[in-house]
């Protein structure tokens, strides 16, 4: 049998990402993004939100199709349960940008990656959301992320990988730091 | 109009290292400095500050720390007497008490304007300094009135501070620093953490510059490092100089009663917010300092090296469970705001097109793309070590020899005139 060595691939296209990055020194401009969503109600605590489009690279920009979520309240909430909730596709989007970041660094430092699973637990306590306690944020107390990661590399260079994806993240930066946010009526 | 081949600009470390670089080649040259030799070092910082690199890494083209203190660490006056006396050995043809107050090309080389009169070069070095001008976020403007501000440049020690709390902005050398002078003053002190570069004062009992010296760190390149941004945006190493050799990572501080918070990010409403990532910058900095000791024991075994110690490692930062993500300016616990936030040079009278749109300089190891203009002092210029004063002499003889072969294809020639490089 002949052994030979295989690339790493985690299927992260690495070179594109950093000629992304060469450009932007050329052409700052194309590195301004908007992201976009819209959101209707449906009835009690559901909604339905669609993404289909964003502005990036000097342009409009579609994804392959229009995609929806679906969110609600359990029913232990006298909802109907259509969907998760809000506050858990916070968790979904901070779990799946970190989770992303591993694979790209990964791919970057050419570690092969086998399984990457990451458990997250957010703490709340419900008095500020309902108002009956106003020394009580209705955000988060606290976000915890555990990783689980088989990976070809010590667990010092997967603990960087790790650290290195929080670095980058744009949701973990979400969360961890303020962000001016408006609302209005159209 | 006096006219001279190569004007120098600045006559602290870096300045002084070409000249005596440009001697070595017979190159004729002035420096032209704003006050005295060594200007900054001898004004412009806090009483107490120390260099943070031991006296004998103080190596210059031709001179060296010659005291009695080898291990010790300088203050910030006696360095500037140390550049002082450097100036005096290899006899630097500075013009003191000289601002240059425009440089712009002319007529195929350039023209300096000073406020004693103006000179024609065919060549220049900017060497007037990377920390010339203290960098303060813009979110100063948000901090509520009452609250006093000063960057490390405006005060020389804690005695000018009001009483009160102090928020210290920042954790490199110079906050760290300041953040623990300030709590030994009997102040309450916050320390706002961004990213920050963690390291032992000493390792296997000896200066961690030392090993890194040894093993050749401080003289890895700009052209080999993987990512040149960032090692060029790196905060300085978390060191100060001191006779006991304090280590003064974040837990030292911690353990002395300074409170750490997270970046700070925003101020709304008179409120402070800090960032909830510090734990996640404190795993990068210890990870990023276990890397660099195992790079130094593969290095010290590869050397049949035997420090005095076997290999060490540092237990990892404590950080709060809850360190506070906001704080209330208003409130009175805090009088006193120190941004420690970095340094930048000050390149205001510089009429030559080589800056970027944020207004930094370009350049390619400290090679502008105007020919004959060149640049000292910034942080990984060309190699680690080029914010140390030990990576001048290194810069400086590169930089003179490409100066060198500029001067020789002008002299032949071989240049294009200047009004066709432009735009």
């Amino acid at each position: 049998m002949t052994v030979t060595n295989t690339p790493v691939d985690n299927g992260v296209n690495v070179d594109a990402l950093l000629g992304v990055r060469t450009a932007l020194a050329d052409t700052p401009e194309i590195a301004q993004f908007q992201w976009r969503a819209t959101c209707s109600w449906v009835r009690g605590t559901h909604s339905r939100s669609s993404v289909d489009t964003f502005y990036g690279f000097g342009g409009e920009q579609q994804h392959k199709t229009t995609f929806t979520y679906d969110a609600d309240h359990p029913l232990a909430f006298a909802a109907e349960d259509n969907g998760v909730t809000p506050v858990e596709y916070v968790l979904v989007a901070l779990a799946s940008c970190l989770t992303a970041g591993v694979a790209a660094v990964a791919q970057q430092r050419e570690i092969q990656l086998h399984s990457v699973r990451a458990t997250v637990e957010a703490e709340m306590d419900l008095h500020g959301i309902l108002g009956a306690d106003p020394e009580i944020r209705n955000g988060f107390s606290g976000v915890k992320v555990t990783y689980a990661i088989d990976a070809d590399a010590p667990r010092e260079e997967i603990r960087a990988l790790v650290a290195q994806s929080q670095k980058r993240s744009a949701v973990y930066d979400v969360l961890t730091n303020p962000t001016y946010v408006t609302v209005d009526l159209a | 109009m006096p006219k001279v081949t190569t004007v120098v600009i600045g006559a602290g470390h870096c300045g002084l290292a070409m000249s005596r670089c440009l001697a070595d080649r017979s190159i004729d040259h002035v420096v032209l400095e704003r006050g005295e030799v060594a200007n900054s070092w001898r004004t412009q910082w806090w009483d107490s500050l120390r260099l943070l690199t031991p006296n004998w890494l103080t190596r210059l083209p031709g001179y060296c720390y010659q005291g009695e203190a080898p291990d010790g660490y300088l203050t910030a006056r006696e360095a500037g007497q140390l550049v002082a006396d450097y100036a005096r050995v290899i006899a630097a043809p500075v013009r003191t008490h000289t601002t240059v107050t425009s440089l712009r090309p002319d007529d195929g080389g350039y023209l300096a304007h000073t406020d004693q009169g103006s000179w024609q070069a065919q060549a220049v070095v900017l060497a007037s300094g990377a920390c010339a001008i203290a960098r303060v976020p813009a979110l100063y403007k948000k901090v509520p009135a009452g609250i006093s501000m000063l960057t490390p440049m405006d005060c020389r020690n804690p005695g000018q501070l009001s009483g009160g709390g102090v928020l210290v902005v920042g954790a490199s050398a110079t906050g760290i620093q300041i953040a623990d002078e300030v709590h030994r003053s009997g102040r309450a002190v916050t320390l706002a953490v961004g990213e920050h570069v963690r390291l032992p004062r000493s390792y296997r009992g000896l200066d961690i510059l030392w090993w890194m010296d040894a093993a050749g760190v401080l003289d890895e390149r700009y052209d080999e490092v993987p990512d040149l941004v960032r090692a060029r945006n790196l905060p300085s190493m978390q060191l100060v100089g001191s006779s006991e050799r304090m280590t003064m990572d974040l837990n030292a501080l911690s353990e002395r009663g300074i409170r750490l918070a997270g970046r700070l990010t925003g101020v709304t409403d008179g409120h402070a917010q800090f960032s909830g990532s510090l734990p996640n910058l404190c795993a990068l900095a210890d990870l990023k300092l276990g890397r660099l000791l195992d790079n130094l024991d593969a290095w010290a075994a590869s050397a049949g090296f035997e420090g005095a110690w076997p290999p060490q490692r540092f237990p990892p930062t404590e950080v709060p469970s809850f360190p506070p993500l906001g704080l209330d300016l208003r409130g009175g616990e805090i009088r006193t705001i120190i941004w420690a936030t970095g340094f930048r040079p000050d390149l205001s009278w510089l009429d030559v097109p080589v800056l970027n749109r944020k207004g930094q300089i370009v350049h390619d190891g400290g090679v502008t793309a105007w020919p004959g203009l060149y640049i000292m002092g910034l942080p990984f210029l060309r190699r680690r070590k080029s914010s140390l004063i030990d990576g001048a002499a290194a810069d400086a003889r590169d930089l003179t020899a490409h100066l060198a072969g500029y001067l020789r294809l002008r002299a032949t020639g071989g240049l294009p005139p200047r009004n066709t490089c432009q735009t």
